[in-house]
């Protein structure tokens, strides 16, 4: 259902009798390299969870349901002109703060973490919400200020309304996200043109506090992390560790899992993941699993796929209609590529564990309608940027 | 301006070229740095991995749940656990050829008593279902036994005690017919919702309450994963899952009023069965059948020479349950039964009067008064108080003339010929004669002739062909004694949590009602208070002296080359019953002879009665 939207050129009435053929295109690269990893996780799934208690393949269907929930989503959002997001930037933010306030004064509790709402049929995560929020409201505030982007204001205005719903998303505690929303911030502003000198003062704003975070504050006796995620920002330093139920051994036993898979993979001989020796195999070490079934072949397509994602969205950037489309695109972009390599980083051993789940891969109705929804976005500004292209030329030619 | 601000269209500057070819070499630069971590991983050190997974192994250790405890309505404990060892088998630590893994379990089948090829075909069984776990081979070995394996265990490889649950059953043959036994869950029985979350080689109840009350006795089992290095070594626990023990049931049962009862058969030395309820609600006093035997025989797997004993008729068949699988005519504890019929639909009032001159002539056939007797001109309450057969020849032969199937009817619908409803597995149905059901049978010429009046008239005073077992006749006569409520009988009453909390109650509502008329209760109450106060009452001698009027019926039942079968059944106190009891004794002889004392005792046990005034008169001397 598309609605009557200004054209570039012309009257921007369109004649009733003939209407003019849109052809209503998504950028087939994106969109391949989406349902390939939607099919990859269905299968990953269904073998990672094979020899639990519940049903047979509970995980993956639901994943199966989630996925079509989220593509359904996703194709929606690519046929709307993503530019209306713009004016409700106001209302967007608001929704989120409101989101997380409300998640971490009502929310239930999983190992601690303070993160989701329970609904009908699956936990709600609102920092997950939050993520495409944050793009859609910030980059919309970041082109205000387009005008001033060389003031150091306009530069801490806009960390400043990255880091309040960073500070409450890692209050939950979920350190991951809050990575992930700075990251965001920072894309966007790198993509505005925020000055290389403001980039090296945040740097060292951002040293400074790390090491009152880890050091000062600890010696003094106000330790700010809790004790389980300073094991796991530690533990991928010392993986030796005998007890199964610390980081170390977890991680060890990723690394173990991924490293026998060797080239091809061992398929149903995946050991590690048949005998629960992988923690938490559906969710943050599911990169391990194809690691182990699927080998370096496996793990090198879903790679490539993810490669094909972040792709896409630089090359989307480029050929936006409008800026708010470019910061969009620049913003999922840096999304994607935060939690594609912070956790695969993790599951390989070279990045501290932080429990974010990869996108499309890692089960949870939360995320992949999330992932989902962000690449709609990415779609939208795809659209329109061809049709405007196509306008264009019509008009020219 | 680095950039052109705003909604018009976007033209890519120099600067921004810059910075998205930034971007994309940052992302370039972390993919190259996953891709070599990973070839690293996968390619260069796969096979040092591989090698370590094949070192990770898994070991599934059970942690049984003990079973919930059975007790009586006051806490007594009736069904308890102990503690026994069982010897396991972990299969892959067996050896690997055939020869010497064949030779390793012959020796293990050797010391352990059991066939080698059973226990081959176990561990195989076993080890498919649920591999890396171990297998119980023998439960409740002898601790001699156990230390012989312990101080050779090079030569028992893979050979481990666990410490396991057991059945205890403290009182031993009391209430052994109710509990029933547990067993290793089938194949069969895993497909069945009723056994969610069971795994192959935990037991369940197989039969009786521990059947029944399955899903609240049974907890569930704990879980250890310890994770062992290829030499069986442990190397840590990875994730336990503590056992949650079964829940408590309470069960309506008397600790002493099924322990007279028992007692009471047992000291007849006959076979027979007992019945004791609440006639309000339905809830079971007693409930044991004669002969008994000990359950404890049951609760680590009975040899099949044992199981054979037990259910040999030549030894009493001690398995049997009479009380509620026993198939017997009732004698003259029906009347009961025909005079409800008789006069619910209108065949006789309570003061209707019949002559009994000691026998009834029908089609040439003489039907006679038991001993003799003729008692003269009566009306029902009296002939209920003398046992008039002659009085209920009459009123069956009136039956069949005015047709209906009026006794037949009532009868069912008071709950005889069809399974009460009890919360136990095994109840028989039994069998109601009636026309139809003759006829049929001699359509098909398996019976020489089709029904006559004469059949009425020997199943209107409990003869014939009539089948029926004591917990039927105690629902119908608590029917009467409540006024017309068919309950629903039940043993289980509460199921518990360890410290006696309910969790829910069981309270199985009323099969049905009947409206019964307070005429023809009183009618039918009076008459049976006569029969065991007044004299002149059949079972009068019986109970005189008891401090508890009672009212109650005797019965003989002629069952042919098998003698007599000696019925009592009873409703105490008088005004407001609060208990039925029915008891039948095989070769028994007269209902007052045997069943009426035995009856005796266990109301004595539910009044608390004690001394003398228990037992009574006829209970020392038996006329």
């Amino acid at each position: 259902m598309q609605q009557h939207r200004d054209t570039p050129f012309g009257t921007g009435v369109q004649p009733f009798s003939e209407p003019r053929v849109r052809i209503f295109r998504l950028d087939l690269l994106l969109l391949l390299a989406t349902l390939g990893l939607i099919g990859f996780s269905l299968v990953t799934l269904d073998a990672a969870t094979a020899d639990a208690t519940a049903s047979a393949h509970f995980y993956a269907t639901r994943q199966g349901i989630y996925a079509v929930v989220g593509l359904i989503l996703m194709i929606a959002i690519a046929s709307i002109d993503y530019s209306r997001f713009r004016e409700l930037k106001t209302a967007l933010y608001l929704t989120m703060m409101g989101l997380i306030l409300m998640v971490l004064a009502l929310g239930g509790v999983t190992r601690g973490s303070r993160r989701w709402f329970e609904l009908p049929f699956f936990r709600f995560q609102p920092s997950e919400l939050g993520k495409v929020l944050l793009v859609l409201a910030l980059s919309a505030f970041v082109l205000d200020r387009l005008r001033y982007m060389n003031d150091r204001q306009t530069t801490s205005r806009i960390m400043l309304l990255a880091l309040a719903p960073t500070l409450l998303v890692m209050a939950q505690p979920d350190l991951g996200t809050g990575i992930i929303y700075v990251n965001i911030a920072l894309a966007l502003m790198f993509v505005a043109g925020t000055k290389w000198t403001h980039f090296a003062a945040l740097m060292g704003v951002a040293a400074a506090a790390a090491t009152i975070v880890l050091v000062i504050a600890p010696a003094v006796g106000m330790p700010v992390l809790k004790g389980y995620q300073k094991d796991r920002l530690t533990a991928f330093l010392h993986k030796n560790n005998a007890d199964p139920r610390s980081q170390g051994y977890q991680l060890n036993q990723a690394q173990t899992a991924i490293g026998s898979g060797r080239k091809t993979g061992r398929g149903e001989k995946s050991s590690q993941t048949r005998l629960g020796f992988l923690p938490e195999s559906h969710t943050d070490f599911i990169f391990a699993v194809v690691g182990e079934r699927f080998g370096f072949v496996g793990a090198a397509i879903v790679l490539s796929l993810y490669a094909l994602l972040i792709w896409r969205s630089l090359r989307i950037l480029t050929i936006a209609k409008n800026l708010y489309g470019a910061l969009l695109a620049a913003g999922i972009g840096a999304m994607l590529m935060t939690q594609v390599f912070v956790n695969v980083g993790g599951n390989v051993g070279i990045m501290p564990i932080t429990g974010i789940p990869l996108p499309l891969m890692s089960y949870g109705g939360s995320s992949v309608i999330v992932t989902l929804i962000a690449l709609g976005i990415l779609q939208s500004v795809y659209v329109q940027a061809r049709e405007a292209a196509a306008g264009k030329s019509e008009s020219l030619a | 301006m680095y950039l052109p601000s705003g909604d018009k269209r976007m033209i890519v500057t120099p600067g921004l070229a810059l910075r998205v070819a930034i971007l994309g070499g940052i992302a370039l630069v972390l993919f190259g740095i996953i891709f070599f971590r990973l070839w690293y991983l996968q390619v260069l050190s796969g096979d040092k991995y591989l090698a370590e997974a094949n070192d990770n192994r898994v070991r599934q250790v059970k942690v049984e749940a003990p079973r919930g405890q059975i007790v009586d309505r006051n806490g007594t404990v009736l069904v308890d656990n102990r503690t026994a060892l069982a010897v396991q088998v972990m299969p892959d630590k067996l050896a690997t050829d055939s020869v010497r893994r064949a030779r390793e379990t012959r020796r293990l089948a050797e010391v352990l008593g059991v066939r080698p090829g059973a226990l081959r075909r176990k561990i195989r069984h076993d080890w498919k279902a649920v591999p890396f776990s171990p297998v119980t081979l023998k439960t409740d070995v002898p601790l001699d036994t156990v230390f012989y394996l312990q101080e050779n265990q090079t030569r028992f490889p893979g050979v481990e005690v666990e410490r396991i649950f057991l059945r205890k059953y403290p009182h031993h043959t009391l209430g052994a017919h109710l509990f029933g036994t547990l067993g290793e869950v089938t194949q069969q029985q895993l497909k069945e919702s009723r056994y969610n979350g069971v795994q192959l080689g935990d037991r369940v109840g197989q039969s009786g309450i521990e059947y029944e009350y399955d899903r609240y006795l049974r907890g569930r089992n704990g879980a250890s994963r310890i994770q062992v290095d290829a030499l069986g070594r442990p190397k840590g626990e990875l994730s336990v899952r503590p056992p949650k023990p079964g829940k408590q049931l309470r069960l309506s049962i008397d600790f002493g009023v099924q322990k007279a009862g028992q007692d009471a058969l047992a000291s007849s030395g006959k076979p027979g069965g007992f019945v004791a309820m609440d006639p309000r609600d339905g809830e079971i006093l007693g409930l044991g059948s004669n002969p008994s035997y000990d359950p404890n025989v049951f609760a680590k797997g009975v040899s099949e020479s044992v199981y054979k004993r037990l259910q040999d008729p030549n030894n009493g068949a001690p398995l049997a349950d009479r009380a509620i699988q026993g198939l017997y005519p009732t004698g003259s504890t029906f009347k009961l039964i025909t005079a409800t019929a008789a006069l619910q639909s209108g065949l006789l009032t309570p003061s209707t009067v019949l002559f009994d001159g000691g026998s009834l002539n029908v089609g040439g056939i003489s039907f006679r008064n038991a001993g003799g007797a003729s008692y003269g001109a009566l009306a029902l309450p009296r002939a209920l108080q003398v046992s008039s057969d002659v009085f209920f020849y009459r009123v069956g032969l009136m039956a069949d003339q005015r047709g209906g199937d009026i006794i037949q009817k009532w009868a069912r619908r008071l709950g005889i010929g069809r399974p009460t409803g009890i919360d136990l597995p095994g109840e028989v149905a039994g069998l109601v004669p009636s026309p139809a059901w003759r006829n049929r049978l001699f359509r098909k010429h398996l019976t020489d002739r089709p029904w006559t009046p004469g059949d009425n008239i020997n199943f209107a005073v409990g003869q014939g062909d009539l089948q029926a077992d004591p917990l039927q006749m105690a629902v119908a006569y608590s029917a009467i004694a409540n006024g017309g409520k068919v309950v629903t009988p039940h043993v289980g009453m509460r199921v518990e949590d360890s410290d006696g909390r309910v969790l829910q109650e069981i309270a199985p509502g009323p099969k049905r009602r009947l409206g019964i008329s307070s005429v023809t209760r009183d009618a039918i109450m009076s008459g049976l208070r006569a029969a065991a106060n007044d004299p002149g009452g059949t079972s009068e001698p019986v109970f005189r002296g008891f401090p508890i009027t009672v009212a109650g019926k005797t019965g003989t039942a002629q069952r042919g080359a098998q003698g007599d079968q000696s019925w009592y059944v009873v409703m105490a106190p008088y005004n407001d019953p609060r208990i039925v009891v029915a008891v039948t004794i095989e070769r028994g002889g007269f209902g007052a002879e045997a069943a009426a004392p035995a009856a005796r005792k266990i109301l004595a046990a539910y009044f608390g009665i004690k001394g003398k005034k228990a037992n009574g008169t006829a209970g020392n001397a038996p006329n």
